[in-house]
């Protein structure tokens, strides 16, 4: 079988009478023009016309598809081969801290030929990618998951716990998760819930730059956020991020406060109705918050279960009720609404949510706002609804409110028990105060 | 001394950099455009080596790391988004960037590719803000004729302009980002040209053909030539960022020479009997406590700075270093170049220049003794904290290995002179990838023939017609087709009634020699400049006012044209102004007037119009001075 990734059609026939493979250096005649290169993979959902030409001086271009066309091949591809750098010298009596990848590329090594980026996560390739790691901590790294990170399910989060739990149990200071950024805000509140009485930091970390750019925050945040696991005095789940555009000071949110705000900026994670943990600038950590939980040695009690039959549901102008039916007939047993303003939907509503409350779901309330709690005493709308047995969820993100109905229903053996869970602050989700923030992305 | 460069197997290639004049820049909409104010907001960024897969770090770009930089970038909200800061992916390539670049291959008969496909060429010094530059190939092949020779082309490529460095300061640089993101068109000739002027005769004709497209930016900085220089027996060089074309001719003459120079010095050392391995194991050697008492100056502020002196002895250099390669640049001045690169220390000092500098004699000897220098051995020394001091010696070390060699292929950079200085070494070839972000683009036949259909002429039928149409003479006519002016030129010749000699004269002679008198004449606008001539056409400005009233603009570049006048005093004075001023200069001169009656008109008139000249039309000055003379002379017989 030929490697001719990507190629199909005529044109793939004629490479593969023309044997020639990706990687080879090849020559195409085409109507008295000469080209000379290397054979580059075809993206999959690019068309079928074109063969990809990397030429001497190290440029692609494409070349049109003719029937009259001929290949030959000049000579063989050059199977690339990694070799990684000397590593760098672990220090001894360094904090030790425990790295477990599930996908993204926030370590990553780039095939400068085809362009293609591959995950480098044993502890050796960190190390030789990310040398000052071995300065801040004894670093040991595992590969859990390779996933993209709308691929992550409640599984994975209970898989997550249960690996951060192992690492503990063998001695990890601290536990830094790397993580695509998509989903990374859900995982971290998810985790939040799922390790009760945590003893030391566990520091999720993405990066919004692939790392084969000199310009990636992927070392960065990784830098930052080891830092945090060997250092930080507080033992809680936080996200481990850019503050700032800059490459200056990285941000350490809690779990269940942050949200992905940008779709492509390093600054993309916030804080939400909270003020970041702490941050980290010049290799130190700099505590924000004054109420944390600190570092213990309390023994780690895992509660990983997770109930996926939960919904997130927004509501908007046009909103269709029926959908709130579907949900209880397909045997959901809990809704999250994210209601308009302080926590409103549409009277339209009221039936069918009078129904799900009957059969026996959790229907929790929060705001499309983001910012600011739901209040459901101010309008007649939220009275009604209360009374209709939608309980307000404060200031709690709408992802975390989803995360922890799954947590608490998967936790619980009654609805009164989830329900109860879903009241009482767990994880730091509900603030008391609403403070005043100037600048808002 | 006269190089015969044929002899010497001298090859050129050139590069030819130049910005395009879109609507918005390559990969976002962001206006091509730069600021003059202060900027709005900064950010700090650290770039890194990224890995290759072979395994390799491009050494440049590790060295650049390595060396601790922080980049600070300076932007504004009118000319960047978040592309240009890296927050957001790159947009698709601007599609009219691309069909002047595809206009210009046609012109030279290039071959434009059937897909374009995007590269990241990796650059780290931080003049990109992703530490990697945006560029495609969009033709290749192609030729231009000069003076009946054939120059082959090898690529015409379309990409992004860098951030503009504006300081750099210890471990700090700072760029400023509105020019990242201009389209450029580079367009790169095979190694073909012989000789200097040759080179500079292909720099401006692919200049012309350039502005020929008629879509071209104007001003400083908005073309640069890269020059690749090799001679037989040396080495390619690259040479960056000579803005002048005119500076051309005068950087490959010194290269060549430079690198001529250093084969004779390779040639020399080898016939002193220097063998590769007399260089191996030599360690720089702290001599701080011979130069205690010195009375150098810059050995003596470094001392009290608590920084050490280190020497290194290099075998049978002596005379060497002092060796001129071109004018003011000695092998020392190589040697240097790197200590300050990789050592950061300020300069080294070296036997071949001393005694010298208040180093005696006395403590020449010493050190000479302290190294174990022979006769015929040369010293470097370098102050400044101990482990630069090393690091610049043993950057020294390499260097005078490479000069046994021959010419170390390097990239260099042109200075105001003509020649050039260390950078950086060549970087490796792997430091080319696909960028992911943008789609390839098909080249459709259905678009080469909309382009073909619609390609502007050629600076030769561009010649004849402005003679004929303009009646410019040829010497004119090539002043203003070499110039950035051509497309202005035709356009305010074709709408206004102004002497199409007088515009050329003053896009061209005008404006170059008040330049070389120091005016930013590249600071005055499209608009002002139409304005000008608008102004001449309504009879409200004279011609004569046109060197002051640019060098105005040039001050007050958001100025118009008649408010330049107005603050000159230029304004033309109305009729009732001029007869008042006219009638006084009579009365003032009426004992003239009285002797000489109506032949006093000659001197009068001289010294009305040096009273009003620019601001009166001499004819006008000429039919009320006549009227009024006669008046008053029958006055006086009354």
């Amino acid at each position: 079988m030929p490697n001719l990734q990507g190629y199909r059609g005529p044109l793939r026939e004629l490479l593969e009478r023309s044997g020639v493979d990706v990687g080879d250096l090849i020559r195409v005649e085409k109507g008295g023009r000469i080209y000379e290169g290397y054979l580059m993979p075809r993206l999959e959902t690019a068309d079928e016309w074109h063969l990809v030409l990397k030429l001497r001086s190290g440029y692609n271009i494409g070349v049109a598809y003719e029937p009259s066309m001929r290949v030959t091949r000049l000579g063989a591809a050059v199977k690339p081969e990694f070799r990684p750098p000397p590593l760098p010298e672990q220090r001894s009596g360094l904090p030790k801290v425990s790295i477990i990848s599930t996908g993204g590329t926030i370590a990553s090594r780039v095939d400068y030929i085809t362009g293609g980026v591959h995950a480098a996560i044993s502890s050796r390739d960190l190390l030789s990618i990310v040398p000052e790691l071995a300065d801040i901590a004894l670093v040991e790294a595992d590969i859990l998951y390779s996933l993209f990170s709308e691929n992550i399910e409640a599984q994975h989060w209970s898989g997550m716990a249960r690996k951060v739990a192992e690492k503990i149990k063998s001695g990890a200071e601290g536990v830094v998760i790397t993580h695509g950024t998509d989903t990374m805000g859900y995982s971290a509140a998810a985790l939040s819930f799922a390790l009760r009485n945590l003893p030391v930091p566990v520091i999720f970390v993405g990066s919004q730059r692939s790392s084969d750019r000199p310009s990636s925050d992927a070392a960065t945040n990784l830098i930052g956020a080891v830092t945090a696991a060997a250092y930080a005095p507080f033992a809680e789940v936080v996200v481990a991020m850019h503050e700032t555009t800059s490459d200056t000071s990285i941000a350490l949110h809690r779990g269940t406060k942050v949200r992905k705000c940008h779709t492509s900026s390093r600054y993309a994670f916030r804080s939400v109705n909270a003020r970041p943990i702490a941050r980290v600038v010049k290799g130190r950590v700099e505590m924000i918050a004054e109420d944390y939980r600190p570092r213990g040695d309390g023994e780690l009690e895992l509660q990983d279960r997770f109930d996926e039959r939960v919904a997130l549901i927004k509501f908007h102008p046009g909103f269709n009720p029926s959908l709130i039916e579907w949900l209880v007939d397909e045997g959901y047993r809990g809704i999250i609404l994210e209601g308009t303003g302080l926590g409103h939907v549409s009277s339209k509503c009221y039936g069918p949510l009078r129904r799900a409350v009957k059969e026996g779901l959790i229907v929790g309330m929060t705001s499309q706002c983001l910012w600011g709690r739901v209040n459901m005493n101010v309008y007649t709308t939220g009275r009604e609804l209360q009374q209709i047995g939608v309980e307000p969820l404060g200031d709690m993100l709408p992802e975390t409110a989803l995360v922890k109905l799954m947590w608490a229903l998967g936790v619980s053996s009654s609805r009164e028990e989830a329900l109860e869970l879903m009241r009482r602050n767990i994880a730091g989700e509900y603030s008391d105060r609403t403070l005043y923030e100037e600048v808002r992305p | 001394m006269k190089i015969d460069y044929e002899a010497i197997g001298l090859k050129v290639g050139l590069e030819v950099h130049q910005e395009l004049d879109t609507r918005h820049k390559l990969f976002c909409h962001c206006p091509p455009k730069l600021f003059r104010e202060e900027p709005e907001y900064t950010f700090v960024r650290r770039l890194r080596p990224s890995q290759s897969e072979l395994g390799e770090v491009d050494p440049a770009a590790l060295f650049e790391f390595l060396k601790g930089k922080t980049i600070v970038y300076e932007a504004n909200r009118e000319t960047s988004c978040l592309v240009e800061m890296d927050e957001e992916p790159p947009g698709p390539l601007n599609d009219e960037a691309l069909d002047i670049c595809l206009t210009f291959a046609l012109m030279v008969g290039a071959q434009p590719v059937d897909e374009v496909h995007v590269m990241r060429k990796i650059v780290v010094d931080g003049s990109n803000t992703t530490g990697f530059q945006r560029t495609c190939v969009v033709a290749l092949g192609g030729e231009i004729e000069v003076e009946g020779k054939r120059i082959h082309l090898e690529q015409i490529c379309l990409e992004e302009d860098a951030a503009r460095k504006i300081a750099e300061e210890g471990g700090v640089v700072r760029y400023r980002i509105d020019r990242l993101g201009i389209p450029l068109i580079e367009v790169t000739t095979a190694p073909e040209i012989g000789s200097p002027s040759e080179a500079r005769k292909v720099a401006h004709a692919i200049g012309r053909i350039l502005r020929a497209t008629g879509r071209v930016r104007r001003g400083l900085g908005t073309i640069r030539q890269d020059l690749n220089i090799s001679i037989r027996g040396g080495a390619l060089i690259e040479i960056k960022g000579v803005q002048e074309l005119d500076l051309v001719e005068k950087v490959v003459e010194y290269e060549a020479m430079r690198q001529l120079r250093l084969l004779e010095i390779a040639e020399e050392l080898r016939s002193r009997g220097l063998k590769p391995e007399d260089l191996e194991g030599l360690e720089p050697v702290d001599v701080s406590d011979l130069f205690r008492e010195t009375r150098c100056r810059i050995l003596r502020r470094e001392l009290k700075r608590k920084g050490r002196i280190y020497a290194l002895r290099l075998p049978r250099f002596g005379g060497l270093l002092g060796r001129e390669l071109c004018p003011g640049r000695r092998l020392g001045t190589e040697m240097a170049d790197r200590a300050k690169f990789w050592g950061g220390v300020e300069g080294i000092l070296h036997t071949d220049e001393l005694p010298g500098y208040d180093i005696t004699a006395e403590e020449v000897e010493a050190l000479r003794r302290r190294v174990d220098a022979e006769p015929g051995d040369a010293v470097v020394i370098v102050a400044g904290e101990a482990e630069r001091c090393r690091r610049a010696l043993k950057a020294v070390l390499e260097r005078a290995v490479e000069a046994l060699e021959g010419v170390p292929s390097e990239t260099r950079a042109a200075n105001p002179d003509g020649t050039t200085h260390y950078t950086r070494p060549r970087p490796g070839p792997a430091r080319m990838y696909p960028e992911t972000d943008v789609v390839s683009i098909p080249i459709t036949e259905e678009r080469l023939r909309r382009l073909r259909e619609n390609l502007p002429e050629m600076p030769e039928e561009k010649l004849r017609r402005f003679m004929e149409e303009y009646k410019l003479n040829e010497k004119l006519a090539r002043q203003i087709i070499d110039s950035e002016y051509t497309a202005l030129f035709e356009e305010i010749a074709r709408s206004l009634k102004v002497s199409p000699t007088l515009i050329a004269v003053t896009l061209t002679e005008t404006l170059k020699s008040l330049s070389r008198e120091g005016v930013r004449v590249d600071l005055i606008g499209d608009d002002a400049l139409r304005e000008i001539f608008k102004l001449i056409e309504e009879g409200a400005m004279m011609k004569e006012a046109i060197p002051d009233v640019l060098t105005w603009l040039a001050e007050h570049p958001d100025s118009t044209a008649r408010e330049a006048l107005r603050e000159l005093g230029l304004e033309l004075l109305s009729r009732e102004e001029l007869e008042a001023i006219i009638k006084a200069k009579i009365e003032e001169n009426i004992k003239l007037l009285k002797e000489r009656g109506p032949r006093a008109f000659g001197p009068l008139m001289g010294r009305v119009m040096s009273e009003v000249r620019g601001r009166a039309n001499p004819a006008e000055v000429q039919e009320i001075l006549r009227t009024l003379i006669s008046e008053r002379l029958k006055g006086l017989e009354g």
